[in-house]
């Protein structure tokens, strides 16, 4: 990775805020810097609620901090954040279209002719996989398989980041493996800068180049930032083997415990801490 | 669930039954008393006998193309304002605010009040049955549109922007093709009404079509024409239907349990 240019993106103590019905205002999360340099995998791990997602919504521009700036190559953000793909948790490919016309789309927003972006389109479902599925649609494929299509979506515009909110987390434990390798196989092609939001620790060392810790929400706040020694390329369901793997999971886990238990204690008691 | 063939004849069953009873009743007297009395309640081999009748004359085709063309027109142009204004309020939340009370007085107006002023507006001719399907079919449109764009959903247009999709391109790839669906999901209801107001039009005043044949046969206590129409009317429902489902598998091969599933 490259840090001698600005970074891809730059989190300058970002606070989110959001109005609640009854006029309170909810502070989701506060103070939040973080960079994810050129090339680099950042992994964003803690507890449900703590506003992972929120984080990433602030860095794809769909939201607006409350205060403090977000940077994309060192250019202050307004409005989307054009240089990012996203993958989103649910469900967002066109459920109208095939799944070659959902990876198509990207490139004919832009402009080029439908020959071109069916031909382009066809080669990354080849790349995910799913080369014999080009013409289902998104109803006939598998939850792994909608992934799939979800990525090459994103990538075919060939995105210069790449925002992730906890892609893997609906697929079950062996088709998350999967997917997780073939993200670093595509992701190791061209090392764009990736925001990996997940709330599975192990997953997170796998994939992540660093591992970033956030604090049980309201008013989360990132609470640790670990480099992860790991050689690349990795297989994920080998790398879970090795003893750096396991002695930097003890450590994280050491602080993040405490925020999962907190994290659980206030989802289970319904009313939030306002300002 | 019973096989295909056996679910047949079950079905065919209740239909011999019911109209088996009904001729029954309706010939054979039970201690010197007829249950269901011919002049009130005809019997099934006179309104089969009619049907047969008003086929081999021909006179009942003209008819069913009248109420067919006021109920397809009645559809075609009550879905088309009810998807385009259902779209549009949806997209401009004010219009919709300001027309809100309008809307809703509307539709709660029983639509049969309405016909005398569609016949005296619009003749005794097949516009004045245009119009009352019209007011039936736009609203059950208009609603489910409104609705559907609306709640669009939401991932689904944060990912289209995240994509790079313009206004004009997120009108196009996401809302339209929304709309449209939400369209094509009431299509049933709303053909089923066109038919409504097709029929009730006629037999609140015309001179030709599937309500009038009826209305006709009322007036000069022809119960058996009376039944022989409503049979007509219902076949005519059933075979529209069909058509319906049919075109619905071909539109929407998109959705979850249309056409073939996740194999």
């Amino acid at each position: 990775m490259d840090t001698t240019q600005p970074a891809a993106v730059a989190l300058d103590d970002a606070t989110v805020a959001f109005r609640l019905a009854d006029s309170r205002v909810y502070t989701a999360v506060e103070q939040a810097r973080l960079t994810v340099e050129h090339g680099e995998f950042v992994a964003i791990v803690g507890p449900t609620g703590c506003g992972k997602s929120t984080l990433l919504n602030v860095a794809a521009g769909l939201l607006k901090p409350a205060a403090g700036a977000v940077r994309i190559f060192g250019q202050p953000l307004a409005g989307l954040n054009k240089e990012a793909g996203y993958l989103f948790q649910a469900d967002a490919l066109f459920p109208w279209k095939t799944a070659l016309d959902n990876v198509a789309i990207g490139l004919e927003i832009k402009g080029a002719p439908r020959a071109l972006a069916l031909e382009r389109a066809q080669g990354w479902l080849t790349s995910v996989g799913l080369a014999a599925f080009a013409g289902r649609y998104p109803h006939m494929l598998s939850g792994g398989q909608r992934k799939r299509v979800g990525l090459a979506q994103v990538l075919i515009r060939d995105p210069k980041i790449l925002l992730m909110d906890e892609p893997f987390g609906p697929l079950d434990a062996q088709t998350r493996q999967i997917m997780g390798n073939l993200l670093l196989e595509l992701w190791n092609a061209d090392r764009k800068a990736v925001l990996f939001v997940t709330h599975d620790l192990e997953e997170a060392i796998a994939l992540g180049d660093r591992v970033v810790i956030m604090s049980a929400g309201p008013r989360a706040r990132i609470i640790g930032d670990w480099k992860v020694p790991l050689p690349r390329p990795r297989d994920i369901s080998e790398v879970r083997m090795e003893k750096d793997f396991h002695a930097l999971h003890r450590e994280i886990w050491g602080v993040l415990k405490d925020e999962v238990m907190k994290g659980y204690a206030q989802s289970s008691q319904a009313p939030a801490e306002v300002a | 669930m019973m096989s295909r063939s056996a679910l047949l004849l079950c079905q065919l069953l209740v239909a011999v039954m019911f109209f088996g009873s009904w001729q029954f009743f309706a010939t054979v007297p039970i201690f010197g008393h007829t249950v269901l009395p011919p002049f009130f309640f005809s019997t099934p081999v006179d309104v089969f006998n009619r049907i047969v009748k008003w086929l081999v004359e021909g006179s009942i085709w003209r008819h069913l193309l009248i109420t067919l063309t006021e109920a397809s027109l009645a559809f075609v142009i009550g879905s088309l304002s009810g998807t385009l204004i259902g779209f549009w309020f949806a997209r401009q939340q004010t219009i919709a605010a300001i027309f809100d009370p309008y809307v809703k007085m509307m539709n709660a107006l029983p639509r049969v009040v309405l016909a005398p002023i569609f016949a005296l507006w619009l003749g005794l001719g097949i516009w004045s049955k245009v119009a009352l399907g019209v007011t039936l079919v736009f609203f059950v449109v208009f609603f489910n549109v409104y609705q559907g764009v609306k709640e669009a959903n939401a991932t689904l247009v944060d990912n289209a922007r995240m994509l790079g999709m313009s206004e004009r391109q997120l009108l196009r790839h996401v809302y339209w093709p929304s709309a449209l669906s939400w369209m094509f999901s009431s299509l049933h209801t709303s053909v089923g009404f066109a038919v409504v107001g097709a029929v009730v039009g006629e037999y609140l005043g015309s001179a030709a079509g599937l309500g009038y044949l009826i209305q006709q046969a009322e007036g000069v206590f022809d119960v058996a024409g009376v039944f022989a129409g409503m049979i007509v009317l219902a076949i005519f429902v059933v075979a529209i239907d069909f058509v319906v489902t049919k075109v619905e598998n071909r539109l929407l091969v998109w959705r979850p349990n249309a056409g073939e599933g996740r194999v």
